[in-house]
């Protein structure tokens, strides 16, 4: 391999790797908001019903 | 609440598709077709997806003005959200534009990086400007003003686009090499055409990746106002 192919290899691999860690980035904030949004599943309709439980009716 | 969403015509899986098929035939015409270069032989290759990813640059920044002066104009949250995203993406491809621009100029000039190049300190100047932008719109708090602050900063940015772009067309001396001249592109054949497949694979890239991150930051949104109804 010369100098130029080296460089040349070193510049495109260079730009993969800015793409795959900003790919990995936003898959890891994809992941975070699914694992939110799972939790406000799990938390939102106990909240409701405990909030319905303590409203005086009457 | 405020609904940041937009519908968009192109899926997204198949802008994702569009960009693989795109790169990979990039790639290939430029290793596989391209003869080598007269002057830098094989080290020429970069030029391919360096330019490419400059005039990208140039699209997101000047995408994420053009977005700014919507929000000022209409004041619409979408179009805040949408300049922020256009602006990051110009950033990291603007990372892109001084990583391979280096690389070249050290096969080509014998130095990673050359003070007295206009078009090297320009471009540096515009990528710094617009890392800056997100110093600014951190530094304030989420609303309407950090909303008007960032708009007004990424327009005055796009000023410097044209200078950055015309740096070495001004220049009474340099190095940089000039390939699109009044007369047209300097190169020709499939020089020409793998360049054109470049471009647009970067172009199309860069919308995917935009249209993926503006995704991310609309869910993250809408469960923040969730949890606050």
């Amino acid at each position: 391999m010369t100098t130029a192919e080296k460089y040349v290899t070193a510049a495109y691999c260079a730009v993969f790797a800015v793409v795959l860690v900003y790919v990995v980035l936003i898959a890891l904030k994809l992941q975070r908001l699914e694992r939110e949004v799972d939790e406000l599943e799990r938390t939102g309709p106990k909240a409701a019903e405990g909030e319905r439980e303590t409203i005086s009716v009457g | 609440m405020v609904s940041v969403h937009r519908s968009h015509r192109v899926s997204l899986p198949a802008l994702a598709t569009a960009s693989l098929v795109l790169v990979t035939l990039a790639l290939a015409l430029v290793f596989f077709v391209v003869p080598n270069d007269a002057d830098q032989g094989f080290s020429q290759r970069i030029f391919y997806f360096h330019v490419s990813i400059a005039f990208t640059a140039y699209a997101c920044f000047a995408g994420g003005a053009w977005k700014a002066l919507v929000h000022l104009w209409k004041r619409d949250p979408r179009a805040d959200l949408e300049s922020y995203v256009a602006v990051h993406q110009g950033v990291i491809f603007g990372a892109l534009v001084l990583i391979t621009g280096s690389i070249w100029a050290k096969i080509s000039w014998g130095h990673w990086w050359l003070w007295s190049e206009d078009q090297l300190v320009l471009f540096l100047v515009l990528f710094l400007f617009y890392c800056a932008y997100f110093m600014l719109r951190y530094s304030v708090d989420a609303g309407p003003q950090r909303a008007n602050f960032s708009a007004v900063y990424a327009l005055f940015g796009v000023v410097l686009i044209p200078v950055s772009f015309l740096a070495i067309r001004i220049a009474k001396s340099f190095i940089h090499p000039v390939v699109f001249t009044r007369s047209g592109p300097n190169f020709g054949g499939w020089m020409l055409a793998a360049y054109c497949v470049a471009q647009v694979a970067v172009l199309v890239l860069a919308y995917t990746l935009y249209r993926i991150e503006l995704a991310g930051k609309r869910i993250d949104l809408r469960l923040r106002e969730l949890r606050l109804a």
